[in-house]
C-alpha cells in the first residue's frame, strides 16, 4: 500500500485557485510568466538549434546583425520592459497603500510555530484574541498587520491574497478579500526553523448575517468545567494558555477560549474533535515534532477524557 | 517406515490447523472509504495507521494487522458490529480509557470498521 497523507480538508492549500480579488491578479501574472518563459525557453533553444545543426544560410542570418539587433535589443527591451510596468500597476493596485475605507483590521503575528490573531476596531484597538483562524466577512477587503515574535515568518492564504513576510520589529500590511463563504487554508511560507511545514492557518469567510452571528458569539466563557476545568488549572496548562472567563491567564501559547469551535487543531493542521484534541494533549510532539507544548503523560484515560470533553466543549 | 513416520508426524501437525474461518469476501468500496475517513478524521493523531504517512500519533496502538487481532481494547470481541461501535464510543464500552467518544456518521463507523478488519499484517 503506498504510504498517503492525507491531513485536514484543503490543507496544503490550493495556490493556483484564486477565490477573491487580491488573489487574482497575482495568479494571472504567475501564469502570464510561466507561458511566457516557455515561449521565450522554446525560442532560445530553436536558436541553439540553428546555431549548432542549422544550414549555413540559416546560420547567417541568426548571426547577422538584424537578427541581433531585433532578437538581442528591441525582443528583451520590449518584453521585459512592458512586464515590469505591468507587474508594478498589478502590485501596486493590491497593496494596502491605499486601504479601502472601512475596512476590517487585524493584527497577526506569527510565533514558532502558530499565529497569534488579534481583531481590532477601525481606531486600531484590540476587540478580541484568538489564535491560529480567522474569519472575515465576505466580499470586504480586510487589512492585516502582520509581525513577528520571534523569528521571519510569512503569511500566505494563496486563494485570498499574496505572500507576506512577518519580519520582527516591523509591521507588513497585506490586503485580503473572500468572494465567497467558505474555508480558505494557509501556510507559513518563510522557513521557522523545526515544524514550519505544520504550521498552517484557517480563514473563514463569512456571509455577512453569518459574521454577524459568529461576532457576537465570542465571548468568554462561563467559568463552569468540573474535572475538565480544574485539571487544565492544576497541570499547568494555563501557565501558557488563557481561557477567558478562567484563572487561566496564560500568554505563551494559543488562546483557548474558543478553541473548540475551530476548524482544526496544531495550527491548521489536524481536524478538530475529540479524538484529536485527546491525542493532541496527551503527545503533541508525535503530531509535531519540537513544537513548544510538551508532551503530557501523567494523565489516566479517565482524566484525559474529562480534560478533553473541557476543551472541545469550548466553542 | 521413516517415511511412514514422517507423514503419520506430518497428519498429526496438520490436525492442529485450525479449521478455515469462513471470512465474507471484504468489501474494497468500504474498505477504501473506510481508510479514508479514518484519515479524515484525524485517527492518527493517537494511532499510527497504516497506508497514512502523517500523524502517526503513540496515545493508542498502532492499527496495523489490527483485523488478525482477536479482541479490541483486550476486552471485546473483535468483530464488525463490535468495532463499529467502539470507534463512535470507546467510553461506552470501555470505561476508563483514554479514547473519548468521537462524533460520526454511522456509515463512516462501518467502513472504519471493514478497513480496520482488513488489516491483515
Amino acid at each position: 500500500m503506498t504510504e498517503r497523507t492525507l491531513p485536514s480538508e484543503g490543507w496544503p492549500p490550493a495556490v493556483l485557485d484564486p477565490a477573491g480579488p487580491y488573489s487574482e491578479p497575482v495568479t494571472l501574472l504567475a501564469w502570464v510568466l510561466l507561458v511566457g518563459g516557455t515561449v521565450i525557453l522554446a525560442i532560445v533553444l530553436a536558436a541553439l538549434w540553428v546555431a549548432l545543426r542549422g544550414s549555413p544560410r540559416l546560420k547567417n542570418r541568426l548571426g547577422g546583425e538584424k537578427a541581433i539587433w531585433i532578437l538581442g535589443f528591441a525582443f528583451p527591451s520590449v518584453v521585459l520592459t512592458g512586464l515590469l510596468v505591468w507587474g508594478l500597476l498589478l502590485t501596486s493596485s493590491l497593496s494596502a497603500a491605499r486601504v479601502p475605507e472601512g475596512a476590517m483590521r487585524v493584527k497577526i503575528i506569527g510565533e514558532m510555530w502558530w499565529w497569534r490573531v488579534h481583531y481590532q476596531d477601525e481606531q486600531g484597538r484590540e476587540t478580541l484574541r484568538d489564535a491560529n483562524e480567522l474569519h472575515i466577512p465576505v466580499g470586504q477587503p480586510v487589512l492585516l498587520e502582520l509581525e513577528a515574535a520571534d523569528v521571519i515568518h510569512s503569511f500566505w492564504v494563496p486563494r485570498l491574497g499574496g505572500k507576506m513576510d512577518m519580519i520582527p520589529g516591523r509591521t507588513n500590511r497585506l490586503l485580503i478579500e473572500a468572494d465567497a463563504p467558505g474555508v480558505y487554508k494557509g501556510q507559513c511560507a518563510e522557513y521557522c526553523g523545526g515544524p514550519h511545514a505544520l504550521m498552517g492557518f484557517v480563514v473563514v469567510a463569512h456571509a455577512p448575517a453569518e459574521f454577524a452571528r459568529w461576532q457576537a458569539s465570542r465571548r468568554p466563557a462561563d467559568g463552569a468545567g468540573g474535572e475538565g476545568l480544574a485539571l487544565f488549572l492544576s497541570s499547568g496548562c494555563a501557565a501558557c494558555h488563557t481561557i477567558r472567563g478562567t484563572p487561566a491567564q496564560g500568554l505563551a501559547g494559543p488562546d483557548l477560549t474558543h478553541v473548540g469551535s475551530r476548524k482544526t487543531l496544531g495550527a491548521g493542521i489536524l481536524p478538530n474533535n475529540p479524538g484529536t484534541m485527546a491525542g493532541w494533549v496527551a503527545d503533541s510532539q508525535a503530531i509535531k515534532p519540537a513544537n513548544r507544548m510538551p508532551p503530557y503523560h501523567q494523565f489516566s484515560g479517565e482524566e484525559l477524557q474529562a480534560l478533553t470533553a473541557y476543551l472541545v466543549a469550548l466553542k | 517406515m521413516k517415511g511412514g513416520a514422517a507423514i503419520s508426524v506430518l497428519m498429526l501437525l496438520g490436525a492442529c490447523a485450525p479449521a478455515p474461518v469462513e471470512t465474507a469476501p471484504a468489501d474494497t468500496d468500504a474498505v477504501a472509504r473506510g481508510r479514508d475517513a479514518a484519515a479524515r478524521l484525524g485517527c492518527g493523531a493517537c494511532h499510527d495507521l497504516p497506508g497514512i504517512a502523517w500523524p502517526k500519533g503513540r496515545v493508542g496502538p498502532p492499527l496495523a494487522g489490527f483485523g488478525a487481532r482477536p479482541l479490541i481494547a483486550g476486552r471485546l470481541p473483535n468483530r464488525a458490529p463490535q468495532l463499529a461501535a467502539f470507534v463512535t464510543d470507546a467510553p461506552a464500552m470501555a470505561p476508563r480509557t483514554a479514547m473519548p467518544a468521537i462524533p460520526m456518521k454511522r456509515a463512516e463507523a462501518d467502513d472504519i470498521a471493514a478497513w480496520l478488519l482488513s488489516l491483515d499484517d
